[in-house]
């Protein structure tokens, strides 16, 4: 830096290990109250890891929480995970294909379909969710995969995120393609397509964490219990009337809740954060 | 900016952009039709017919004191969640940006809350403010200080702005931290040495030079309360006690699912529509052009 003075360099590591401790310490309480037993954690807190772990994520992966109607977790991850998948893969293919169609050809209705896409920016499902639902109902969609998908797959940022990056692709690798006789969707998957990888993972990142942290539409599209999702899988274990409230349960779901994207952000650090840049311009 | 080589085809494209576009018909541009036509009906007590009314549902809602009370309630949350979240993560980045030894450490667990999702961080955030076992409740209740955010309205809406701001550090901070450093080198030597300190430096050059991203965050950050908090309100307080925390985006399904209150619940989608839209077109229109020093 510009100057070296050792009782600010101490301040910054100080703040900064603060900083830390903000972000982790409600992981950790989480983490460690999910290895005690429910009686451990009624009246006091417990500082350390307990020996309970395997045994409470056993019961959580394989029954739930039974006083909450014991749907199993390791069901609702797998729906939260279908969801998810089924988010990430529907968004990046509707919009690569249709960001395509906008910057490599010129035809009629172009502007207006960029307009319509345009407008999807400023509708989030939060403020549409009443008459959506009743789309999804009417579509008989209600409790299925892609009651649960669809209606989250229409996003005008990856379009645009995807449009931006082919008009910084060089004219002549089209021209080259042209000239060689390629067609469009020969060019599209032999050059195109591979060019976009670092974008493709990017916005993997991205979307996966959005799919995969959905609260609202889930909550609203099932009914039906054995698609419940995990994220809104745990309000349901908040309010149950227990004997004595299983905490330790609750608070494993959590962690399993929360594990996936973690991941996905540590193990793919650069893309997650080129993909956040990149997708709010 | 267009592409000078293109292809020919006439219904190649349109097959293209056909899955979104209609996509965003059937799920986008048609229910928010629909919520913008309801919004204009009273359906009577079975749901059999409805009249048409014009702004009678706005109307009402405008001279609805609970309506009003949910407004206050959502500006309260959304300007401290931005603020508390703001200062937190310049301060982190500032310091992140200075030190040399163990950047990347701190940095990655920094991006941690934006891998959990809001309902999920309310909960952590809530049993740790748990009356009688949460180490946070605990902690202030030896200091003489009751915590009991079931029961106090104003308690309750502390612990959802934590829990909110919390979740959002990493963004703020990811976006902070591009922007200081994109600030010239030479420009803070140069003003070192005409013998400014670190303080005066980060006021007088640092803070004006990344106001854009300061400005472009404050309008992300106000979106994010007011709608993608929902889970963390359903979560942890249910918009209570007392309706205390109660914010709108909250009510419109409150009003819409529980209450069934259908041509209520659209104008409230409505104005909601229209918030979203007019902060959209803020942020693109005047934020990242306008507010360069």
């Amino acid at each position: 830096m510009v100057e070296n003075r050792p009782w600010l360099n101490a301040l910054t590591h100080l703040l900064l290990i603060f900083g830390i401790i903000v972000v982790i310490f409600p992981i950790y309480i989480a983490l460690v109250t999910s290895t005690h037993e429910a009686e451990d954690i009624l009246t006091t807190v417990q500082p350390w890891f307990g020996s309970e772990m395997l045994e409470n994520y056993g019961t959580v992966l394989q029954k739930g929480k039974v006083s909450a109607s014991g749907i199993p977790v390791g069901m609702m991850m797998w729906n939260s995970l279908i969801m998810a998948l089924g988010i990430v893969v529907g968004k990046i293919t509707i919009s690569i294909l249709s960001a395509f169609a906008i910057v490599y050809f010129r035809f009629p209705l172009r502007n207006l379909c960029f307009w319509t896409i345009f407008l999807t920016l400023m509708l989030p499902v939060e403020v549409r969710i009443l008459p959506t639902y009743a789309v999804v109902a009417n579509l008989g969609l209600l409790n299925s995969y892609a009651g649960l998908t669809l209606p989250l797959i229409a996003s005008a940022t990856a379009t645009f995120l995807f449009r931006q990056f082919f008009m910084t692709v060089p004219e002549e690798l089209a021209e080259a393609a042209r000239v060689d006789g390629a067609g469009p969707m020969k060019f599209f998957f032999d050059i195109l397509l591979p060019l976009s990888r670092t974008n493709l993972a990017a916005l993997f990142v991205i979307l996966f964490i959005y799919g995969w942290n959905q609260y609202l539409w889930p909550l609203i599209v099932t009914t039906d219990e054995s698609m419940t999702t995990i994220v809104m899988g745990i309000q349901r274990m908040l309010y149950v009337a227990d004997a004595i409230p299983e905490w330790n349960i609750t608070m494993a779901t959590a962690i399993l809740a929360m594990l996936p994207p973690l991941l996905v952000v540590i193990v793919m650090q650069r893309q997650f954060v080129k993909g956040l840049v990149e997708t709010e311009k | 900016m267009e592409k000078r080589c293109t292809f020919n085809n006439m219904w190649l494209p349109y097959f293209l952009v056909a899955p979104q576009i209609i996509i965003t018909f059937i799920f986008f541009l048609w229910p928010a039709s629909q919520a913008l036509y309801q919004s204009f009906l009273i359906e009577d007590a079975f749901g059999l017919s409805s009249e048409f009314v014009w702004f009678e549902n706005f109307e009402e809602l405008f001279s609805d004191p609970l309506y009003l009370d949910s407004f206050y309630t959502t500006v309260l949350f959304s300007v401290s969640t931005t603020f508390l979240s703001l200062s937190l993560s310049l301060l982190f980045a500032v310091m992140a940006d200075r030190v040399i030894k163990g950047e990347m450490a701190y940095k990655s667990i920094l991006l941690w809350p934006y891998a959990v999702a809001p309902a999920v961080a309310g909960v952590l955030w809530m049993f740790m403010f748990n009356t009688g076992n949460g180490i946070l409740a605990l902690t202030l209740q030896s200091l003489g200080y009751e915590w009991n955010h079931v029961l106090r309205g104003g308690q309750a809406m502390v612990l959802v702005i934590i829990a909110a701001a919390w979740k959002q550090i990493s963004y703020n901070f990811i976006f902070f931290l591009a922007g200081l450093q994109s600030i010239p080198k030479s420009m803070l030597e140069a003003s070192a040495i005409d013998g400014a300190g670190p303080v005066k430096r980060f006021w007088t050059i640092v803070f004006p030079l990344i106001s854009p991203t300061t400005f472009f965050l404050i309008v992300v950050n106000v979106v994010y309360a007011f709608f993608e908090t929902f889970g963390i309100i359903h979560a942890v307080t249910q918009g209570g006690p007392y309706k205390s925390t109660e914010i709108l985006v909250y009510k419109v399904y409150n009003d819409g699912f529980v209450g069934l209150d259908l041509g209520g619940s659209s104008a409230q989608s409505v104005i909601l529509m229209i918030i979203v839209v007019s902060l959209t077109v803020f942020q693109f229109r005047y934020i990242e052009r306008r507010v360069q020093y």
